[in-house]
Protein backbone atom coordinates (compact mmCIF):
# COMPACT_ATOMS: atom_id res chain seq x y z
CA UNK A 1 0.00 0.00 0.00
CA UNK A 2 1.37 3.45 -1.04
CA UNK A 3 0.57 6.79 0.18
CA UNK A 4 0.71 7.99 -3.91
CA UNK A 5 1.10 6.44 -7.15
CA UNK A 6 1.73 9.15 -10.05
CA UNK A 7 0.46 8.19 -13.57
CA UNK A 8 2.92 9.54 -16.32
CA UNK A 9 6.16 11.60 -15.85
CA UNK A 10 6.36 14.44 -18.26
CA UNK A 11 5.98 18.33 -17.13
CA UNK A 12 3.56 17.69 -14.43
CA UNK A 13 4.74 13.94 -12.78
CA UNK A 14 7.82 14.80 -13.14
CA UNK A 15 7.59 18.06 -10.72
CA UNK A 16 4.48 15.55 -8.43
CA UNK A 17 7.16 13.39 -7.96
CA UNK A 18 10.16 15.71 -6.69
CA UNK A 19 7.25 17.41 -4.22
CA UNK A 20 6.08 13.66 -3.24
CA UNK A 21 10.08 13.32 -2.49
CA UNK A 22 10.62 16.07 -0.60
CA UNK A 23 7.38 15.49 1.57
CA UNK A 24 9.04 11.80 2.38
CA UNK A 25 5.18 10.36 0.84
CA UNK A 26 5.74 7.08 -0.02
CA UNK A 27 5.48 6.12 -3.57
CA UNK A 28 5.67 5.14 -7.14
CA UNK A 29 5.97 6.42 -10.56
CA UNK A 30 4.48 4.57 -13.54
CA UNK A 31 5.10 5.38 -16.55
CA UNK A 32 5.47 4.85 -20.70
CA UNK A 33 8.26 6.96 -20.92
CA UNK A 34 10.03 10.22 -19.61
CA UNK A 35 9.72 13.51 -20.29
CA UNK A 36 6.25 13.24 -22.10
CA UNK A 37 5.35 15.89 -24.94
CA UNK A 38 7.87 17.76 -23.77
CA UNK A 39 11.00 15.65 -24.67
CA UNK A 40 9.09 15.93 -28.61
CA UNK A 41 9.10 19.17 -28.27
CA UNK A 42 11.55 21.60 -30.75
CA UNK A 43 12.77 24.62 -29.41
CA UNK A 44 11.36 26.27 -25.57
CA UNK A 45 11.97 29.98 -25.27
CA UNK A 46 9.20 29.95 -22.80
CA UNK A 47 10.05 28.14 -19.39
CA UNK A 48 11.37 30.78 -16.91
CA UNK A 49 15.09 30.53 -15.94
CA UNK A 50 15.80 29.06 -19.44
CA UNK A 51 15.76 32.00 -22.49
CA UNK A 52 16.38 29.09 -24.71
CA UNK A 53 16.63 25.18 -24.37
CA UNK A 54 15.52 22.47 -26.66
CA UNK A 55 12.91 19.99 -25.67
CA UNK A 56 15.15 17.01 -24.96
CA UNK A 57 17.22 19.18 -22.93
CA UNK A 58 14.92 19.80 -20.88
CA UNK A 59 13.27 16.38 -20.58
CA UNK A 60 16.45 15.82 -19.43
CA UNK A 61 17.08 18.26 -17.05
CA UNK A 62 13.67 17.16 -15.28
CA UNK A 63 14.70 14.01 -15.41
CA UNK A 64 17.85 14.79 -13.28
CA UNK A 65 15.89 16.73 -10.96
CA UNK A 66 13.55 13.65 -10.33
CA UNK A 67 16.70 10.98 -9.90
CA UNK A 68 18.37 13.10 -7.50
CA UNK A 69 16.02 11.57 -5.15
CA UNK A 70 16.06 7.92 -4.57
CA UNK A 71 12.18 7.29 -6.19
CA UNK A 72 10.86 4.26 -7.70
CA UNK A 73 10.21 4.92 -11.71
CA UNK A 74 8.77 1.84 -13.64
CA UNK A 75 9.24 2.66 -16.91
CA UNK A 76 7.20 1.18 -19.80
CA UNK A 77 4.80 0.34 -17.50
CA UNK A 78 1.26 0.97 -19.45
CA UNK A 79 -1.99 1.67 -16.96
CA UNK A 80 -4.51 -0.24 -17.64
CA UNK A 81 -7.40 0.66 -15.07
CA UNK A 82 -7.68 2.73 -11.94
CA UNK A 83 -11.02 2.39 -9.95
CA UNK A 84 -11.80 3.44 -6.41
CA UNK A 85 -12.52 0.92 -3.95
CA UNK A 86 -14.06 1.09 -0.44
CA UNK A 87 -11.13 3.38 0.57
CA UNK A 88 -8.20 2.92 -1.30
CA UNK A 89 -7.36 3.25 -4.95
CA UNK A 90 -6.34 0.20 -7.51
CA UNK A 91 -4.21 0.47 -10.30
CA UNK A 92 -4.01 -2.14 -13.02
CA UNK A 93 -1.08 -2.19 -15.43
CA UNK A 94 0.01 -4.74 -17.88
CA UNK A 95 2.73 -5.97 -15.35
CA UNK A 96 0.51 -6.19 -11.96
CA UNK A 97 -1.97 -4.30 -9.58
CA UNK A 98 -1.02 -2.10 -6.51
CA UNK A 99 -3.11 -0.07 -4.38
CA UNK A 100 -2.68 3.38 -2.89
CA UNK A 101 -4.48 5.94 -0.64
CA UNK A 102 -3.64 8.59 -2.82
CA UNK A 103 -3.34 9.02 -7.34
CA UNK A 104 -2.21 11.73 -9.38
CA UNK A 105 -3.16 11.05 -12.94
CA UNK A 106 -0.43 13.21 -15.17
CA UNK A 107 -0.55 10.53 -18.33
CA UNK A 108 -0.78 13.60 -20.92
CA UNK A 109 -1.69 13.60 -24.34
CA UNK A 110 -1.25 12.05 -27.59
CA UNK A 111 -1.18 12.58 -31.84
CA UNK A 112 -5.06 11.83 -32.37
CA UNK A 113 -5.08 8.77 -35.01
CA UNK A 114 -6.83 9.20 -38.30
CA UNK A 115 -7.99 5.86 -37.99
CA UNK A 116 -7.70 4.66 -41.60
CA UNK A 117 -6.91 1.39 -43.44
CA UNK A 118 -2.78 1.60 -43.78
CA UNK A 119 -2.40 3.59 -40.91
CA UNK A 120 -1.01 1.05 -38.35
CA UNK A 121 0.62 -0.74 -41.49
CA UNK A 122 2.93 2.17 -42.89
CA UNK A 123 3.77 3.62 -39.85
CA UNK A 124 7.37 4.27 -39.64
CA UNK A 125 7.28 3.21 -43.52
CA UNK A 126 6.04 6.40 -44.59
CA UNK A 127 3.74 7.64 -42.40
CA UNK A 128 4.68 9.35 -39.34
CA UNK A 129 3.48 11.45 -36.33
CA UNK A 130 6.17 13.38 -35.79
CA UNK A 131 7.33 15.69 -38.69
CA UNK A 132 10.33 17.36 -36.54
CA UNK A 133 11.97 13.80 -36.09
CA UNK A 134 11.60 12.14 -39.72
CA UNK A 135 10.51 15.36 -41.64
CA UNK A 136 14.20 15.68 -43.60
CA UNK A 137 13.67 12.18 -44.59
CA UNK A 138 11.84 13.19 -47.09
CA UNK A 139 13.83 16.16 -48.86
CA UNK A 140 12.74 16.11 -52.57
CA UNK A 141 10.17 14.02 -52.40
CA UNK A 142 6.13 14.69 -52.63
CA UNK A 143 4.28 14.38 -48.94
CA UNK A 144 1.22 14.88 -47.42
CA UNK A 145 0.47 16.51 -44.12
CA UNK A 146 -3.38 15.48 -42.46
CA UNK A 147 -4.68 18.36 -40.61
CA UNK A 148 -5.30 21.93 -40.70
CA UNK A 149 -4.24 23.58 -37.40
CA UNK A 150 -1.08 24.79 -35.59
CA UNK A 151 0.75 21.66 -35.52
CA UNK A 152 -0.03 20.87 -39.56
CA UNK A 153 1.23 24.22 -40.65
CA UNK A 154 4.51 23.65 -37.85
CA UNK A 155 4.86 20.40 -40.03
CA UNK A 156 4.30 22.57 -43.41
CA UNK A 157 7.01 25.42 -42.37
CA UNK A 158 9.24 22.38 -42.35
CA UNK A 159 8.49 20.71 -45.04
CA UNK A 160 8.03 23.19 -47.51
CA UNK A 161 11.68 24.10 -47.29
CA UNK A 162 12.93 20.67 -47.97
CA UNK A 163 10.29 18.45 -49.81
CA UNK A 164 9.14 18.86 -53.85
CA UNK A 165 5.39 19.10 -53.08
CA UNK A 166 3.52 19.38 -49.45
CA UNK A 167 -0.08 18.52 -49.87
CA UNK A 168 -2.20 19.43 -46.84
CA UNK A 169 -5.23 17.47 -45.95
CA UNK A 170 -7.72 19.81 -44.53
CA UNK A 171 -11.31 18.50 -43.12
CA UNK A 172 -12.62 22.06 -42.83
CA UNK A 173 -13.06 24.89 -45.14
CA UNK A 174 -9.89 26.17 -44.53
CA UNK A 175 -7.18 26.06 -42.90
CA UNK A 176 -6.70 27.53 -38.75
CA UNK A 177 -4.13 28.10 -36.71
CA UNK A 178 -1.60 31.42 -36.68
CA UNK A 179 -2.36 33.57 -39.35
CA UNK A 180 1.52 34.49 -39.73
CA UNK A 181 1.91 30.45 -40.13
CA UNK A 182 -0.75 30.21 -42.52
CA UNK A 183 0.50 32.83 -44.83
CA UNK A 184 4.13 31.47 -45.49
CA UNK A 185 2.76 28.39 -45.91
CA UNK A 186 0.05 29.27 -48.50
CA UNK A 187 2.32 31.75 -50.38
CA UNK A 188 5.21 28.86 -51.45
CA UNK A 189 4.95 27.72 -54.63
CA UNK A 190 5.36 24.41 -53.89
CA UNK A 191 1.88 23.79 -51.55
CA UNK A 192 -1.36 21.92 -53.03
CA UNK A 193 -4.13 22.77 -50.41
CA UNK A 194 -7.10 20.78 -49.96
CA UNK A 195 -9.52 21.75 -48.06
CA UNK A 196 -13.13 19.74 -46.85
CA UNK A 197 -11.02 16.62 -47.56
CA UNK A 198 -10.66 13.39 -45.83
CA UNK A 199 -8.24 10.68 -46.32
CA UNK A 200 -9.68 7.81 -46.72
CA UNK A 201 -6.89 5.12 -46.70
CA UNK A 202 -3.10 4.71 -46.72
CA UNK A 203 -1.86 2.66 -49.75
CA UNK A 204 1.30 1.51 -50.74
CA UNK A 205 3.71 -1.68 -51.06
CA UNK A 206 6.32 -2.12 -48.71
CA UNK A 207 6.34 2.00 -48.23
CA UNK A 208 3.71 4.44 -48.80
CA UNK A 209 3.18 4.87 -52.26
CA UNK A 210 -0.29 7.31 -52.44
CA UNK A 211 -3.17 8.20 -50.20
CA UNK A 212 -6.85 7.84 -50.96
CA UNK A 213 -8.69 11.46 -50.60
CA UNK A 214 -12.25 12.38 -50.56
CA UNK A 215 -12.98 16.38 -51.65
CA UNK A 216 -16.41 17.28 -52.22
CA UNK A 217 -17.40 14.31 -52.77
CA UNK A 218 -15.32 13.50 -55.34
CA UNK A 219 -12.99 10.53 -54.93
CA UNK A 220 -8.70 11.21 -55.80
CA UNK A 221 -5.46 9.10 -55.23
CA UNK A 222 -3.07 11.43 -54.46
CA UNK A 223 0.99 10.10 -55.03
CA UNK A 224 2.99 10.56 -52.39
CA UNK A 225 5.91 9.20 -50.18
CA UNK A 226 5.42 10.44 -47.14
CA UNK A 227 2.31 11.04 -44.97
CA UNK A 228 2.56 13.30 -41.73
CA UNK A 229 -0.26 13.05 -39.58
CA UNK A 230 -0.87 15.94 -37.28
CA UNK A 231 -4.43 15.82 -36.59
CA UNK A 232 -4.05 17.37 -33.08
CA UNK A 233 -3.46 15.69 -29.80
CA UNK A 234 -6.18 13.27 -27.34
CA UNK A 235 -5.50 12.47 -23.79
CA UNK A 236 -4.71 9.75 -22.44
CA UNK A 237 -7.62 9.25 -19.65
CA UNK A 238 -9.17 6.00 -21.39
CA UNK A 239 -7.79 4.03 -18.23
CA UNK A 240 -10.08 5.58 -15.74
CA UNK A 241 -13.94 5.19 -16.79
CA UNK A 242 -15.42 6.87 -12.94
CA UNK A 243 -13.77 10.29 -12.95
CA UNK A 244 -16.00 13.12 -15.11
CA UNK A 245 -14.32 14.89 -18.38
CA UNK A 246 -15.39 17.13 -20.55
CA UNK A 247 -16.48 16.82 -24.24
CA UNK A 248 -12.87 16.12 -25.16
CA UNK A 249 -11.84 13.59 -22.87
CA UNK A 250 -10.08 15.60 -20.52
CA UNK A 251 -10.15 15.09 -16.95
CA UNK A 252 -12.16 17.69 -14.72
CA UNK A 253 -10.25 18.79 -11.97
CA UNK A 254 -10.84 22.17 -9.12
CA UNK A 255 -8.57 24.33 -8.43
CA UNK A 256 -6.68 22.06 -5.91
CA UNK A 257 -6.31 19.52 -8.90
CA UNK A 258 -9.14 16.91 -6.98
CA UNK A 259 -11.29 14.99 -9.70
CA UNK A 260 -15.21 14.09 -8.46
CA UNK A 261 -13.16 11.10 -6.83
CA UNK A 262 -11.44 11.23 -3.04
CA UNK A 263 -8.27 10.83 -3.54
CA UNK A 264 -8.19 10.81 -7.64
CA UNK A 265 -6.05 14.27 -8.38
CA UNK A 266 -5.19 15.12 -12.09
CA UNK A 267 -2.47 17.40 -13.09
CA UNK A 268 -0.91 18.90 -16.13
CA UNK A 269 -2.21 18.48 -20.25
CA UNK A 270 -4.78 15.45 -19.29
CA UNK A 271 -7.01 17.82 -17.99
CA UNK A 272 -9.51 20.95 -18.81
CA UNK A 273 -6.93 22.99 -17.26
CA UNK A 274 -6.75 25.70 -19.89
CA UNK A 275 -3.79 26.25 -21.80
CA UNK A 276 -1.42 24.26 -22.16
CA UNK A 277 2.38 24.52 -21.54
CA UNK A 278 5.04 22.45 -20.37
CA UNK A 279 5.19 25.42 -17.26
CA UNK A 280 1.89 24.75 -16.39
CA UNK A 281 1.61 21.33 -16.21
CA UNK A 282 4.78 21.32 -14.07
CA UNK A 283 3.15 23.56 -11.53
CA UNK A 284 0.12 21.52 -11.42
CA UNK A 285 1.80 18.73 -10.91
CA UNK A 286 3.13 20.54 -7.71
CA UNK A 287 -0.11 21.54 -6.64
CA UNK A 288 -1.47 17.96 -7.06
CA UNK A 289 1.13 16.53 -4.98
CA UNK A 290 0.70 19.23 -2.14
CA UNK A 291 -3.23 18.45 -2.53
CA UNK A 292 -2.58 14.74 -2.49
CA UNK A 293 0.34 15.18 0.76
CA UNK A 294 -3.27 17.52 2.91
CA UNK A 295 -5.13 14.64 1.47
CA UNK A 296 -3.36 12.51 3.35
CA UNK A 297 -3.35 14.17 6.98
CA UNK A 298 -6.87 14.80 6.62
CA UNK A 299 -7.60 11.27 5.94
CA UNK B 1 37.28 -4.37 -27.87
CA UNK B 2 35.09 -1.81 -28.85
CA UNK B 3 31.85 -2.20 -30.16
CA UNK B 4 31.18 -0.73 -33.98
CA UNK B 5 28.08 1.27 -33.08
CA UNK B 6 26.35 3.46 -36.10
CA UNK B 7 23.66 5.57 -35.23
CA UNK B 8 20.91 7.25 -38.37
CA UNK B 9 19.95 10.34 -36.76
CA UNK B 10 18.66 13.58 -38.39
CA UNK B 11 19.35 16.46 -36.98
CA UNK B 12 15.89 18.02 -35.43
CA UNK B 13 14.87 14.49 -34.08
CA UNK B 14 14.69 15.11 -29.81
CA UNK B 15 15.42 10.79 -29.44
CA UNK B 16 18.56 11.08 -31.63
CA UNK B 17 19.55 14.26 -29.39
CA UNK B 18 18.72 11.65 -26.43
CA UNK B 19 20.21 8.38 -28.08
CA UNK B 20 23.21 10.12 -28.96
CA UNK B 21 23.66 12.01 -25.25
CA UNK B 22 23.33 8.48 -23.50
CA UNK B 23 26.09 7.52 -25.76
CA UNK B 24 28.35 9.49 -25.35
CA UNK B 25 27.41 9.87 -21.09
CA UNK B 26 28.12 5.81 -21.43
CA UNK B 27 31.32 6.86 -22.87
CA UNK B 28 30.85 4.50 -26.37
CA UNK B 29 32.78 5.57 -29.34
CA UNK B 30 29.80 5.61 -32.41
CA UNK B 31 29.81 7.05 -36.41
CA UNK B 32 26.83 9.40 -36.40
CA UNK B 33 24.89 9.30 -39.95
CA UNK B 34 22.84 12.67 -40.88
CA UNK B 35 19.99 11.04 -42.92
CA UNK B 36 18.48 14.40 -43.36
CA UNK B 37 21.47 15.71 -45.46
CA UNK B 38 23.03 12.30 -46.64
CA UNK B 39 20.51 10.32 -48.80
CA UNK B 40 22.97 7.49 -49.47
CA UNK B 41 23.25 7.28 -45.41
CA UNK B 42 19.15 7.37 -45.72
CA UNK B 43 18.94 4.95 -48.40
CA UNK B 44 20.73 2.66 -46.26
CA UNK B 45 19.29 3.30 -43.53
CA UNK B 46 15.63 2.40 -44.93
CA UNK B 47 17.25 -1.09 -46.34
CA UNK B 48 18.71 -2.11 -42.97
CA UNK B 49 15.80 -1.33 -40.74
CA UNK B 50 13.04 -1.78 -43.45
CA UNK B 51 11.49 1.20 -41.91
CA UNK B 52 11.37 4.94 -42.14
CA UNK B 53 11.37 6.40 -38.49
CA UNK B 54 14.93 7.67 -36.56
CA UNK B 55 17.54 6.91 -34.62
CA UNK B 56 18.04 3.88 -36.00
CA UNK B 57 21.05 2.22 -34.54
CA UNK B 58 24.06 -0.54 -35.71
CA UNK B 59 25.54 -2.45 -33.53
CA UNK B 60 27.62 -4.96 -34.82
CA UNK B 61 24.95 -5.64 -37.43
CA UNK B 62 22.14 -5.71 -34.83
CA UNK B 63 19.56 -3.44 -35.68
CA UNK B 64 17.81 -1.29 -32.93
CA UNK B 65 15.48 1.15 -34.33
CA UNK B 66 14.31 4.14 -31.56
CA UNK B 67 15.95 4.81 -28.20
CA UNK B 68 15.54 1.64 -26.72
CA UNK B 69 17.72 1.98 -24.03
CA UNK B 70 17.00 -1.47 -22.32
CA UNK B 71 18.25 -3.35 -25.69
CA UNK B 72 20.76 -0.91 -25.98
CA UNK B 73 22.43 -1.25 -22.85
CA UNK B 74 22.03 -5.24 -22.93
CA UNK B 75 24.01 -5.18 -26.77
CA UNK B 76 26.83 -2.97 -25.08
CA UNK B 77 27.31 -4.96 -22.29
CA UNK B 78 26.22 -1.62 -19.83
CA UNK B 79 25.09 -1.30 -16.45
Amino acid sequence: MYDLIIVGAGPAGITAAVYAARKKMDFLVLTGDIGGQAAWSGDIENYTGYQFISGPELAQKFEEHMRKYDIPVKEKEKVLEIRKLDKDILVKTFRGEYQSKTVIIASGKRSRELGVSGEKEFKNKGLTYCATCDGPLFAGKDVAIIGGGNSALDAALQLIKIARKVYIINNTLSLGGDLIMRQKVESAGNTVIKNNSQVRAVLGGKFVEKIKVVSQAKEEEIFVQGVFVEAGLIPNSGFIKDVEKNSRGEIKINSHNETNIPGIFAAGDVTDTPEKQIIIAAGEGSKASLGAFNYLSRN
Amino acid sequence: MSKNVKVYSTATCPWCVRVKQFLKDSNIVFEDFDVGANPEKADEMVKISGQMGVPVLDIEGEIIVGFDKERIKQLLGLQ
